[in-house]
């Protein structure tokens, strides 16, 4: 009873709490029937939500011609990141939700999120995000995720190094430290193609001359005669004793494989942290039936033989629910979460992520795994 | 005396509308190409269409809803009944049907979503599109397949044998279709099978329970909670709620009736369906369902069954696009000597009622 009571008392002191209990409530769930509350809800306030977290778009800078830097203010039901984490952004491009990772660039302990895309070409969700990003757009997220992160217990000495739009992981690093007050040696180098593409430019140069610890390198690639890249001369020049530094490397995959071949010659792979950012994959073309068909949740993986999904499934002894067998009814939908299929009677290919498909008249093009 | 629909042909053997084995290849062929090319155009205009229905659909609800509660001045009952019938018509035909059919997974919008999204009325989805989308849409007016010829309740066809039961065809339809969202929901435990010693209660049990969670949600939210919450207008809100489930079930009985059961259109065995080419699969579609003549108001607020041939032809392609799929689909008809059934809803529903009042006869 008294337990009820300070219950009571907490909601009335907070219209907020009071608010999302009363949506949050078997009434309120019992009157809108079957739909969820936030068909209701979304009418008015399109971020709210029980559980998604979603964001409203509260600032849009455009740093560089090539990249666009949005602040984001999620819903309550967002828990947060730690600095080098990525979370999938969500975004409507011609009717179809489509979802993108990326890595917020801001201090951990920051209010807003910000993330800083840069425009891919062919890229959907970084161009459309670079042409029409601007206030009150709202966008999805999905809970920030990733094991590129520091260690709680800060290393001595830091080595942080990155490739052009990848700078956002490791900035995020940087301004979490910053932050914190740390004080031991760290070392930002950055790689940018030009100084017009060099993103946070301004910010790295106020940090370097406010923080005596910290050294902040930018080179460009594509100044100069020949093109500058991560080899040990370079590593030496800017940090000579880069063997004893904990190392954090995020851009394109041939600064990564740099970074790693230079590590593992020296027998250094364990300080060596990577995240390389990989672009969409191009649609593969080929209809060879290679790779094999892992189906996640029966925890059966099967050689592809090119037959449909349900198929192969069948033959793998599951029986998952359809229906016509001909690609009408929409019975036997299933999620693949990450693979390429062709269409048995079009032809048409499709490289899918975490999306629905009818697996009769699917069949699987290299490695897939499927939600079944 | 008109041709009647009973007399069945078939799709292959059709003397009146012989086309050749090639002639059905080309005919698929057509239709499949017509297929890719609204699939491939999906995209803003669709999203946007089906978000407008939905936030329609709420707005009536949420107006209904309100003014019912206001029902002491007797024109808001009016308007609240009205406008709660449209919501439950506009949920359950042009958003509940054709989200669940499919028509808008690929906007992987989880709120559009096949597998997940349930529908203001009694019959759970789960069942429905096993019922609906597998058996219905697969094996259209083929008699003895399609549960949708009678419901397992009336006669729609001569080839269900006569008996004196039938003598009240007429007022079971009118039952039926008062009643027409338990009907549907009643459909899959397959009673009449039940009846005939084929099945026992405990092969449906699971259907049963997925029944009669749905159908006690759907009474509580419409006769006890809202008319509970209106205090002194509870009778007047427990009236507009059952009115306007009343109305939807009218409705979607008379829209539906008239997809199937006109004059005219045909019915099909097992044996001459057996192995049907694509070709084929497409002509059997046509032969077998009808459409309605009217606006464009009238063709949402049918949730555009009124193109109950396009529909049947590519159940998965948004319903709003039927109407501009219709002009390609009547011209190729027309080419192919295809009959093509379609009429005003008077004219339909007329010889739809004409015909169960003559089957109730041997």
């Amino acid at each position: 009873m008294g337990t009820g009571i300070m219950a009571l008392d907490s909601l009335l002191n907070s219209p907020r709490k009071l608010t999302r209990g009363l949506l949050d409530s078997h009434l309120v769930e019992s009157l809108l029937t079957p739909n969820p509350v936030e068909r209701y809800v979304g009418m008015i306030d399109p971020v709210w939500s029980r559980r998604d977290v979603r964001a409203k778009v509260v600032a849009v800078e455009r740093q560089t011609p090539r990249s666009v830097t949005l602040t984001l203010e999620p819903n309550s039901n967002w828990n947060g990141f730690e600095p080098g984490q990525h979370v999938g952004v969500t975004v409507e491009i011609d009717g179809r939700l489509t979802t993108r990772f990326y890595s917020p660039a801001g201090a951990a302990a920051g209010k807003g999120l910000e993330l800083t895309i840069t425009r891919h070409p062919g890229g959907k969700v970084s161009e459309h995000l670079a042409d029409i990003a601007a206030p009150g757009m709202v966008v999805g997220l999905s809970p920030a995720e990733g094991e590129f992160t520091l260690p709680s217990t800060r290393p001595d000495h830091l080595l942080l190094i990155s490739g052009g739009s990848g700078i956002t992981p490791v900035m995020s690093m940087l301004r979490t430290l910053c932050a914190e007050g740390h004080d031991r040696p760290v070392t930002f180098l950055h790689f940018a193609r030009t100084p017009q593409d060099a993103i946070y430019a301004r910010e790295l140069q106020a940090l370097g001359e406010a923080h005596a610890n910290l050294n902040v390198v930018t080179v460009f690639t594509r100044e100069g005669t020949k093109p500058q890249h991560l080899t040990r001369a370079t590593l030496k020049s800017i940090c000579p004793d880069y063997l004893a530094a904990e190392t954090y490397v995020c851009g394109p995959n041939a600064l990564v494989d740099a970074a790693e071949k230079l590590w593992k010659r020296d027998r250094n792979a364990d300080r060596l942290h990577t995240e390389p950012f990989t672009l969409p994959e191009p649609t593969v073309v080929a209809a060879d039936a290679t790779g094999s068909v892992t189906f996640k949740r029966s925890g059966i993986a099967v050689e592809n033989d090119g037959q449909s999904l349900l198929l192969q499934a069948e033959q793998g002894n599951l029986s998952p629910r359809h229906g016509c067998r001909m690609g009408i009814c929409h019975t036997c939908v299933c999620r693949v979460e990450s693979g390429t299929v062709r269409h048995v009677r079009t032809g048409e290919v499709k490289t899918l992520n975490n999306e629905l498909v009818q697996i009769c008249v699917n069949a699987p093009v290299g490695d897939i795994e499927i939600d079944l | 005396m008109p041709k009647t629909a009973t007399k069945h042909t078939g799709a292959v053997a059709d003397p009146e509308f012989q086309l050749t084995p090639e002639q059905l290849d080309l005919f698929g062929e057509e239709l499949d190409a017509l297929r890719e090319r609204v699939l491939d155009d999906l995209g803003q205009r669709d999203s946007d269409y089906i978000h407008n229905i939905l936030n329609a659909q709420r707005g009536f609800e949420v107006a209904g809803r309100g003014m019912l509660f206001l029902s002491f001045i007797p024109p808001a009952w009016i308007a609240g009944t009205i406008s709660l019938s449209i919501s439950k018509i506009l949920d359950n035909m042009e958003i509940g049907h054709n989200v669940m059919h499919g028509q808008y997974d690929w906007t992987q919008d989880p709120r559009l979503d096949s597998t997940q999204f349930e529908w203001d009325t009694s019959s759970p989805s789960e069942n429905w599109k096993d019922s609906h989308n597998y058996q219905h849409h697969t094996h259209t007016n083929i008699v003895g397949k399609d549960r949708d010829i009678g419901y397992g309740i009336l006669r729609m066809s001569e080839e269900q044998p006569w008996h004196p039961y039938y003598l009240g065809n007429l007022l079971y339809a009118t039952l039926l279709m008062t009643f027409f969202e338990y009907g549907v929901a009643m459909h899959d435990l397959e009673v009449e099978r039940m009846v005939s010693g084929e099945i026992s209660f405990a092969d449906k049990r699971k259907e049963f329970d997925n029944i009669w969670t749905k159908v006690r949600r759907q009474a509580i939210k419409d006769y006890v909670l809202f008319p509970l919450l209106a205090g002194p207008m509870a009778p007047a809100v427990f009236a507009g709620n059952f009115t306007a489930n009343i109305a939807r079930n009218v409705w979607s009985f008379m829209i539906i009736f008239c997809g199937h059961f006109p004059e005219g259109v045909e019915e099909f065995t097992e044996e001459e369906t057996e192995n049907e080419t694509r070709g084929q699969w497409y002509y059997r579609q046509i032969l077998g369902s009808a459409n309605l003549t009217g606006g464009k108001l009238f063709h949402i607020m049918s949730g555009n069954l009124s193109h109950q041939i396009e529909h049947h032809l590519f159940p998965d392609i948004p319903a709003h696009r039927y109407a501009e799929i219709a002009v390609e689909v009547r011209e190729a008809c027309a080419r192919f000597g295809i009959p093509y059934n379609t009429g005003p809803l008077h004219k339909q529903f007329g010889s739809v009622v004409k015909k169960i009042a003559r089957l109730s006869l041997p």
